[in-house]
This record gives structure tokens, C-alpha cells and sequence, in this order.
């Protein structure tokens, strides 16, 4: 319990932080958001009066704390280029993302694990060698380009797809997931292979150890072995390498959605960063940033459950 | 009970096939202890895992016979073989650390024969575990149950070997260098705790060591082993008294003091 | 012995590939079978021929030429990155690792944070600060990787401070900063290789994912992730645009990665 509290405070404080970087690092942005939102023609006056109204001329700290307390009750500025609440912009966009990421995260357990405990089980097999090659060059390539692989085969050749008929969730929520299938599997495929890769290495190692024998001399099957003992010592180094996995499914389903034109928060981020619309760039951001901190935060917690040995 | 007849271990995992034991015999019966001396190398360990059927079957050849209640060990099915481990054969080892499941509870580890031999329910299961925990002396059993291995120090973790081997009442106990890794003082206590659950039990225990001081004080009978062969077997007494072979002789002399080690 | 062998194969093949790579990438940078950038409109998404060997783009530029000056282009930035991020780390995990400190303590703590999120997200902040293109990538991964290397290098000199040949390189009166960058620094670049590699890898897709989402090298610059998503609107005419483009982008990431593996194993 002491363990979790601490990593809470630990959460917090990474949040406050990467919060403060993010409000600074938009605010050193040469340009007066008030001449942007007026153009360069208003009078001064005018610039005057709206730089009043959104709080320019007080301190930065003071519009930081502000800025959070907002921001923690769900109020997100205005965007500049559409004038409208961030908040309401970013509503019907995160479910999204969010569908993009749970399910590719799901892919990446659905093919990582069976397969790493397959491979590491039949290493000597012929077609392991086989797989290993499969394997090192799935890790090469960049889930954009699988996707684009993807909507060629299935899209264009197959014909099973439709590129770019996104179905929105309100309209039809199975049309959507299995809409979100392809793209899920673009981005879990180098992400499963790595995750493939290291639970297999991992297995291999844990194996040679001496607990193993132990095990084997009380009676214990191969996979019993496997299943009762190898598999939680191996899964430790894996959990990490999942967790860092995640965070970077969320930067990789900003691309994909991108090249399968799905409206999610990641179209919304590009082109507010090409309009330098900081306010819907800044909420984004901190929102992804929140979740990967969470994130975090739990493998921090289930890696003290698997390994009794953390107590830090 | 135990015989081994004619074992011979070739490794394949090089170029050319490697000898590790030669013609290797051995008599157990219930009740006993048995000690094989030798330095490391000298093909004691290898036996004692192929005893135990723990030499993967894999790059390595065996020929002979392990018989144990007539059954050979060698030749029977994995399945066979299985319902021997843990339940009538069980063994501890050097490393009581790395020996344990670092992420598994003692009291887990220890029933986990229990387990796997036995249709005892998980209540039953804990009261044998606890006696058995209190059986090797270790200091507040219920404590101990829901310890993780790291919490425990090395001489308790051997105890925790030697529980999680006698749970099931074997008939042999095979204990590989069990008190090579620890302090003087545990090592006493542990050979102590053997010879105790000797009597108590009559489990027999086939005693690996390479230190002739503590074999002398622990078993019956003696096999001396070098460069993978028995050199010379007998009465443990009679062997370091009266030593035929040149190599036991210098094993013997290069012993301190050994008169003052007798119990 | 036949798991060296497999090893070392992984090292030679990675060596192969990435030789094979940089050899492109540098006729990219200057000898191009057509200038990259050269406009024909007779020949709009030409097919292959003997004159374009890969066909051509939307503007009938030769896409051969443009994925040599692309691999050029990609490795020029990832070279720039990982150069920037080696100079970076390598100073602050030098300055750390060998006086410690709170400074030390402090850096380290914001080292984590930064470690703990997806590059390619910070690094998007960077670029809507500081705008887009070729440069303002290098620099923004660049800063973003330097954690990465710095917490190795502080690693390294952590280590070797109090190792004998340092102290009595201290006792023959060599200065601290001869000693860092004489005795220590060759050491932790020995560990660093693998890790190098690996940032390499990293640069090249995080550039070609800006690239691709058209917030990294800005057209007409060539580089592979702008070309995938101008391959992409025509992958229903000219699928092998995209395919050539998106395979030598593999073999870059491939060749560097089995290269990282092989060092590692090397080791």
C-alpha cells in the first residue's frame, strides 16, 4: 500500500511537471495570441481589451493555475481557429483514439503472447528459424506502411474493406470496431513482433534457471513448468516493455489514423499544429500526456504484484 | 530399493561426445544414507540428476539401468517417471536462492508436490505444509507460509528446500551439496536436520558432497568418485580408515584434523 | 559455437544491409539518375520502363531518383539527430555521472519523465513551436534523444570513476575533464554502440512518421515518410510507389536494427 501511495504522489508530480512544460513551451511562441485571434489590422485598443479578456496581462504561474484548474473541470480554452470549446471539439474524438488504442494494445497481447510461448516451446524446430525471420522484419516496419500494405490487400486486391468508409460509432458501433480492425492491426504488428521477440528471449532465459529443475523434480509437466513457474518470471521484463508499448501505440495511432482517415484526436492534433491553434494543440497534448503518466502508473502497480521483490 | 547398474552419461553437444560417468553402480536401500564424494567434475552431480531424472534427454545419451522398486527410470515413460518425482524420489539442491521461485510464496512452493501427487484439498494441503515447516525447525510456520523466498535468509531457505522435498514422505532424499553455499554454522545445523528426519522418517538420502568431514559424519556407506568413475565404495568407516585407492588416500590426507570432526 | 555463428550473422547481415544503405543514401545526396526534384509532366505516373526503372510520380518525377535522394535525406536527419542527441547526452551524462550531486539528482528525475513518453509526441510539441522542416526535426529529436544517451553515458561514468585506472590517472595529476573525455569517454562509447544504433533506428521512423503526417521535411525535399503519403493517393493506380518506397524504408530500419542486435550480442 505504501508502494502504491508513493507511485501515486510519484504520478502526480510527473503530471504537474510535464503540465508546466507543456503551458511554458506554448507560451515562449513568439506572437500575440490576441493579434492572431484579431489580425494584424486591430487597433491597439481593441488587442488591449482581449488581451484583458482572456488574461494575458496577468503573471504566467497565475495563468497556470488557472489554466489547470480549468482544465481539471473539463474547460479547455477556445480554439483559435474555429472559436470553438476545445472541450466540445475533443468530446466525440477521444472515444475514438481510445477505441484505436485498447484494441491494437489487445492485438499486441493476442499475438505477442501465444506466439512467444509457441516459438520459445518449439525453438528447434524448423520453422522457428523461419519465424525469427518473419519476426526481425515485421519489427522493421513502420505501421503506416503496414496499413497502406493492409488497405492495398484487403482495400483494393480483396476488396473485403472499403478505404476511407469510416463508420462513426454512433451510427453503427460494430460497423466501427470493424472498421478500426485493420488499422489496430497495423499498428500492433512491429509492436507484437517486439513484444514477440522479447517474452521469447525472456522464456528462454527464465528456462535455463534453477528453479526450473526444482520444479521439474517435484513432478511438475513441461507445461507445468512453463505455465506455473517460467511464465511469471518471464511476463516481469515484458510488462515493462508492454507499458512503454502502450504510450507508444497512442504517438503511433495519431499516423495511422491518418493514412485509414479516421476523425479521430490525431487528425485533430495535425491540423491544429499546421494552424498553430495552440489551445486545441496544448489540450491534446496534455490529455495523451495524462494518459500515458496513468498509464504508467499502473504497470508500476501490476509490476509490484507480479514480483515480490520491488519494494521501492 | 534404489539400484543403478552399469549408468553411463555421454554429453553430444560438442564435436566430439564427452564421458561424464562411467560404469556407474549403486546400492540404496530404505533408511539409508549414502554419501558420494569427489571434486567438482568428477561425474557426482551428473549421476545424482540422472537419479532424480532430471538430466534433459537432450545432447545426452544414457545407457543401464536406475531401478527403482524394480522399475527402470531410464527407459520408462516421461508419465512414469513424473509420478515418481517430487513423491518418492525428490531432491534439494546447492543454491537454496536460485533453487526457489522467486516469485511464488513458500508455502506454495512447498505443497507443491502435495499438489501434483495428491487429491488433498487446499485446507489439508496448508495443515501439512505448516507441520512440515515446523518439521525442518524453522521459526513460526504460519509466518514463513506467506514469505517470498527473498525474505528469508540462506540457511531457511534451505529448510524450505528440504520441507518442500519431504512433504510427500519420499523414500529417497537426494541432496546435492546442500550445504555448500552456506555459513559453517547453518551447514552443522542442516546436516543435524537431516540425520534427525533420517531417523524420524527412514526416508534414505543419497548425501552428494566434496567435503569428506561431514560425509564421514552423516552416512553409512561411501562412494568415493574421480573423472567420472567410483574409485572405491564401502563402509564409510572402513573406506577412510583403511583407503585402497591412491586417489582416496590423498582426498583423505588432505582433510585437516579429521578425528576431531567425528561425532 | 553454432549460436556465435548465428550471432555474428545477424552482425554481418546488419553490416551488409546498412553498408548497402549508406551507399545509396550518399548516391542519393549527389548522383541520381534524374535530378529528384525535376518535374516532367508527360511522363504523370508513368509505369516502369527502361527510362524510369520504378515509373514516376504524380508530377512524372522519377521516384527511383526521389527514393535514393529520399534514403538520403532520412539518413542525413537521423545522422543530425543522433549526432545532436550523442553531443547533448553525452555532456550532461558526463557532468552528472562523474560529480553527482543534486544537480545530478535533479537532471536524472526530468531524464525519466522525458524517457517516459513517445518521442514522436514530444516531439510534435516542438514542431508546432517551432514550425516544420528538415532542421527543426534534427533538432527537436535530437534534444528529445539526448536523455536516452545521457542516462547511459552517466551510467558508464558512474562506474568508472572509482575504477583503478581512473584514480591513478587522478594520482599522475590528469585534470577531471582529461580524465573524462580521455580515460572514461572511449569506454562508455564501447557500451553506447548498440544504443546508437537503436537511436538511429528510432530517428528514421520518427521522421518519417513527421514526414508522412507533412510536419517534418517539407516538399519539394525528398524523404521516404513525405513520398509514403504522396504514394498513398495513388495506391489504387501505382501500388509499386508506395511498396518501393515503404521497403526501402524497411531495409533502413532493419539493416540498422539486426546491426544493434549483433552488437549487443557481441559484447
Amino acid at each position: 500500500m505504501r508502494y502504491i501511495g508513493k507511485k501515486l504522489i510519484t504520478m502526480l508530480v510527473t503530471v504537474l511537471i510535464v503540465t508546466l512544460l507543456v503551458f511554458f513551451a506554448f507560451r515562449v511562441i513568439p506572437g500575440d495570441p490576441a493579434v492572431n485571434m484579431l489580425g494584424i489590422k486591430a487597433t491597439p485598443e481593441k488587442v488591449e481589451r482581449l488581451r484583458e479578456q482572456m488574461g494575458l496581462n496577468r503573471p504566467l504561474i497565475i495563468r497556470y493555475l488557472e489554466w489547470l484548474k480549468d482544465f481539471f473541470f473539463g474547460d479547455m480554452g477556445k480554439s483559435y481557429s474555429y472559436g470553438s470549446s476545445v472541450s466540445d471539439m475533443l468530446k466525440s474524438k477521444i472515444p475514438i483514439t481510445v477505441a484505436l488504442t485498447l484494441i491494437s494494445f489487445l492485438f499486441v497481447i493476442a499475438i505477442a503472447i501465444p506466439l512467444g510461448i509457441h516459438t520459445a516451446k518449439h525453438e528447434d524446430k524448423w520453422y522457428s528459424k523461419v519465424l525469427d525471420v518473419l519476426n526481425q522484419i515485421m519489427m522493421s516496419v513502420p505501421p503506416f506502411f503496414i496499413g497502406m500494405l493492409l488497405t492495398y490487400l484487403f482495400g483494393i486486391i480483396l476488396r473485403w474493406f472499403t478505404p476511407g468508409g469510416y463508420v462513426s460509432y454512433r451510427d453503427s458501433f460494430a460497423g466501427f470496431i470493424s472498421y478500426l480492425i485493420l488499422p489496430s492491426l497495423a499498428i500492433a504488428i512491429p509492436k507484437a513482433a517486439m513484444t514477440n521477440k522479447l517474452l521469447k528471449s525472456s522464456l528462454l532465459k527464465e528456462s535455463r534457471l534453477d528453479y526450473v529443475r526444482t520444479a521439474y523434480s517435484r513432478g511438475n509437466s513441461t507445461s507445468e513448468v512453463l505455465y506455473k513457474h517460467v511464465l511469471k518470471n518471464a511476463m516481469i521484463p515484458v510488462i515493462t516493455f508492454l507499458g512503454m508499448t502502450l504510450a507508444d501505440i497512442v504517438a503511433g495511432s495519431l499516423i495511422v489514423e491518418q493514412v485509414f482517415s479516421i476523425p479521430g484526436i490525431g487528425r485533430l492534433l495535425i491540423t491544429s499544429i499546421s494552424n498553430r491553434d495552440y489551445p486545441v494543440v496544448q489540450a491534446i497534448i496534455t490529455i495523451i500526456a495524462c494518459i500515458v503518466i496513468l498509464n504508467n502508473f499502473i504497470v508500476d502497480v501490476l509490476y509490484k504484484m507480479i514480483d515480490p521483490r520491488i519494494s521501492r | 530399493m534404489l539400484d543403478v547398474i552399469d549408468l553411463n552419461i555421454e554429453f553430444h553437444d560438442h564435436i566430439t561426445p564427452e564421458t561424464v560417468v562411467y560404469d556407474f553402480d549403486l546400492h540404496l536401500d530404505e533408511g539409508e544414507i549414502v554419501g558420494i564424494v569427489g571434486e567438482s567434475g568428477s561425474g557426482k552431480s551428473m549421476s545424482a540428476l540422472a537419479i532424480a531424472g532430471l538430466l534433459s534427454r537432450k545432447h545426452m545419451k544414457k545407457r543401464g539401468q536406475i531401478l527403482f522398486d524394480g522399475v527402470d527410470l531410464l527407459t520408462c515413460s516421461r508419465e512414469t517417471l513424473r509420478k515418481y518425482q517430487g513423491n518418492d524420489i525428490s531432491m534439494v539442491f546447492q543454491e537454496p536462492m536460485t533453487s526457489l521461485n522467486p516469485v511464488k510464496k513458500i508455502g506454495w512452493q512447498v505443497g507443491e508436490s502435495l499438489r501434483i501427487h495428491t487429491a488433498l484439498t487446499d485446507d489439508e494441503i496448508r495443515t501439512r505444509v505448516l507441520k512440515m515447516l515446523e518439521k525442518v525447525e524453522l521459526p513460526d510456520p504460519e509466518d514463513v507460509y506467506d514469505k517470498y523466498p527473498h525474505e528469508l535468509s540462506g540457511g531457511m531457505r534451505q529448510r524450505v528446500m528440504i520441507a518442500a522435498a519431504l512433504i510427500c514422505e519420499p523414500k529417497i532424499l537426494i541432496a546435492d551439496e546442500p550445504t555448500t553455499a552456506l555459513d559453517v554454522t547453518v551447514q552443522a545445523q542442516i546436516i543435524k536436520l537431516l540425520k534427525r528426519i533420517n531417523e524420524k522418517t527412514g526416508t534414505a538420502i543419497l548425501f552428494i558432497s566434496h567435503d569428506l568431514s561431514v560425509v564421514r559424519m552423516l552416512c553409512s556407506r561411501v562412494l568415493v568418485m574421480y573423472h567420472g568413475r567410483v574409485v572405491e565404495s564401502g563402509d564409510v568407516n572402513e573406506v577412510f580408515d583403511h583407503p585402497k585407492e591412491e586417489y582416496t588416500k590423498r582426498l583423505i590426507s588432505a582433510i585437516p584434523r579429521m578425528e576431531k570432526l567425528k561425532p | 559455437m553454432n549460436r556465435k555463428i548465428r550471432e555474428n550473422f545477424k552482425l554481418y547481415t546488419g553490416m551488409l544491409i546498412s553498408g548497402l544503405m549508406l551507399i545509396l543514401a550518399v548516391i542519393g545526396l549527389k548522383f541520381t539518375p534524374y535530378d529528384p526534384n525535376e518535374m516532367d509532366v508527360s511522363s504523370k505516373l508513368a509505369g516502369i520502363s527502361m527510362a524510369h526503372v520504378m515509373g514516376c510520380d504524380n508530377f512524372g518525377r522519377d521516384i527511383f531518383s526521389r527514393i535514393l535522394a529520399g534514403i538520403g535525406t532520412t539518413m542525413t536527419v537521423a545522422v543530425g539527430t543522433v549526432f545532436i542527441g550523442i553531443v547533448l547526452g553525452t555532456v550532461v551524462g558526463a557532468l552528472t555521472g562523474y560529480y553527482g550531486g543534486r544537480v545530478d539528482e535533479i537532471l536524472m528525475r526530468f531524464n525519466d519523465a522525458v524517457l517516459a513518453f513517445p518521442a514522436l509526441l514530444l516531439a510534435l510539441v516542438f514542431i508546432s513551436v517551432m514550425g516544420p522542416g528538415k532542421y527543426n526535426v534534427m533538432t527537436a529529436l535530437g534534444i528529445l534523444f539526448a536523455p536516452g544517451y545521457a542516462r547511459i553515458i552517466r551510467g558508464e561514468f558512474l562506474r568508472c570513476r572509482n575504477l583503478d585506472y581512473v584514480q591513478s590517472a587522478k594520482l599522475m595529476g590528469a585534470g577531471d575533464m582529461r580524465i573524462m573525455f580521455v580515460h572514461i569517454l572511449p569506454n562508455a562509447f564501447q557500451v553506447m554502440l548498440s544504443t546508437i544504433a537503436i537511436g538511429f533506428n528510432n530517428a528514421v521512423l520518427a521522421e518519417a512518421g513527421m514526414s508522412f503526417l507533412g510536419i517534418g521535411v517539407q516538399p519539394p525535399d525528398p524523404s521516404l515518410g513525405l513520398m509514403l503519403s504522396e504514394a498513398q493517393s495513388y495506391l489504387f493506380v501505382r501500388p509499386g510507389y508506395a511498396i518501393c518506397t515503404g521497403i526501402a524504408m524497411v531495409l533502413l530500419i532493419l539493416g540498422f536494427s539486426m546491426l544493434s542486435e549483433g552488437l549487443e550480442n557481441n559484447a
